[in-house]
């Protein structure tokens, strides 16, 4: 049985929903409060959820990114360990420079929470394992700083690498402008695969009653 | 001693608040305005009397924290 290891900032308000989620999919968790400094030995994934950490107070992600507990996370990856940033958390893994580029206000302005449909760019890492390529995705996302900027030079050596997981697109798998972000781009990984950051939310779309279960797949690939 | 650190986006990175503050300045009929970029300004009281060791101490600020410096640039003011 996978562990997961879920950080808790002051604000993050996505550790629940996230610990629903991978416990419904037969992991076991721990929230882990952002005072701490250590894991649980046995993590085999540690999520940053969403939420608005510090309030998003001097930018989205910037002070989170000093918690004590941030030192173990960024030991853990660079020891080889999975992490998973899912809005909120995908801005603290930019800051912390766990991913490459930023993310900026939207282009609207707007704090944009709905339905998105998102196409899968390439599924050769652990997190969209068992998605197709192109495949079409119904996920919510909801933030208001999601516009994920990357200088040329970086954007070409991260499409080389196969480091964008996912694109905002519309029905027919065209990407669309949503939030401003340098082609579409909705997720990212880093160079060794094995930290992954996304502005929309899986952990919200487990239940078809709810909308949609495409986020299931996505999870299920970080614990398989 | 006092510092001022203003943070603005690069240039070449879109402002999308500069943007619409340009909007709302043309949609008011103020003619003339080229651009508009937006930025903050931190001020930071210190205890240092040394403008050099200063200037050092707020650069580093910047780099680690005020500013990002993959979207930002910043400028140190010491009075």
């Amino acid at each position: 049985m996978k562990h997961i290891a879920i950080l808790q900032f002051p604000g993050t308000n996505c550790d629940l929903d996230t610990k629903y989620a991978f416990e419904k999919l037969n992991c076991t968790t721990t929230v882990i409060w952002h005072k701490e400094t250590e894991l649980p030995a046995n993590t085999d994934l540690i999520v940053v959820p969403g939420g608005f950490s510090y309030g998003d107070y001097l930018r989205s992600g910037a002070i989170a990114q000093f918690s004590p507990i941030m030192k173990a996370v960024i030991e853990f990856a660079n020891n080889g360990g999975k992490v998973l940033g899912i809005c909120n958390g995908f801005q603290i893994l930019t800051e912390v420079g766990l991913l490459p580029g930023a993310l900026k206000r939207n282009i609207g302005l707007h704090f944009i929470s709905k339905f998105q449909t998102l196409k899968v760019v390439n599924n050769t890492n652990d997190f969209l394992q068992k998605c197709n390529k192109d495949e079409l995705l119904n996920i919510p996302i909801a933030h208001a700083d999601g516009n994920y900027y990357i200088d040329e030079e970086n954007f070409k050596e991260l499409e080389s690498n196969e480091q964008i997981l996912l694109r905002y697109s519309d029905e027919q798998g065209n990407p669309i402008v949503i939030n401003g972000s340098v082609t579409s781009i909705a997720g990212v990984c880093n160079k060794t695969k094995n930290v992954f950051g996304l502005m929309p939310h899986p952990e919200r779309a487990l239940e078809t009653i709810l909308g949609s279960e495409d986020g299931i797949k996505m999870l299920e690939g970080l614990i398989a | 001693m006092t510092a001022i650190v203003n943070i603005f986006l690069k240039q070449g990175v879109l402002d999308p608040q500069g943007k619409a503050i340009h909007h709302a300045l043309d949609a008011m009929n103020f003619e003339g305005v080229e651009d508009v970029r937006m930025g903050k300004q931190i001020v930071l009281k210190l205890t240092s009397t040394n403008k050099d060791e200063a200037l050092k101490e707020v650069e580093k600020m910047a780099e680690d924290i005020l500013a990002n410096t993959v979207i930002e640039d910043y400028t140190i003011e010491l009075v």
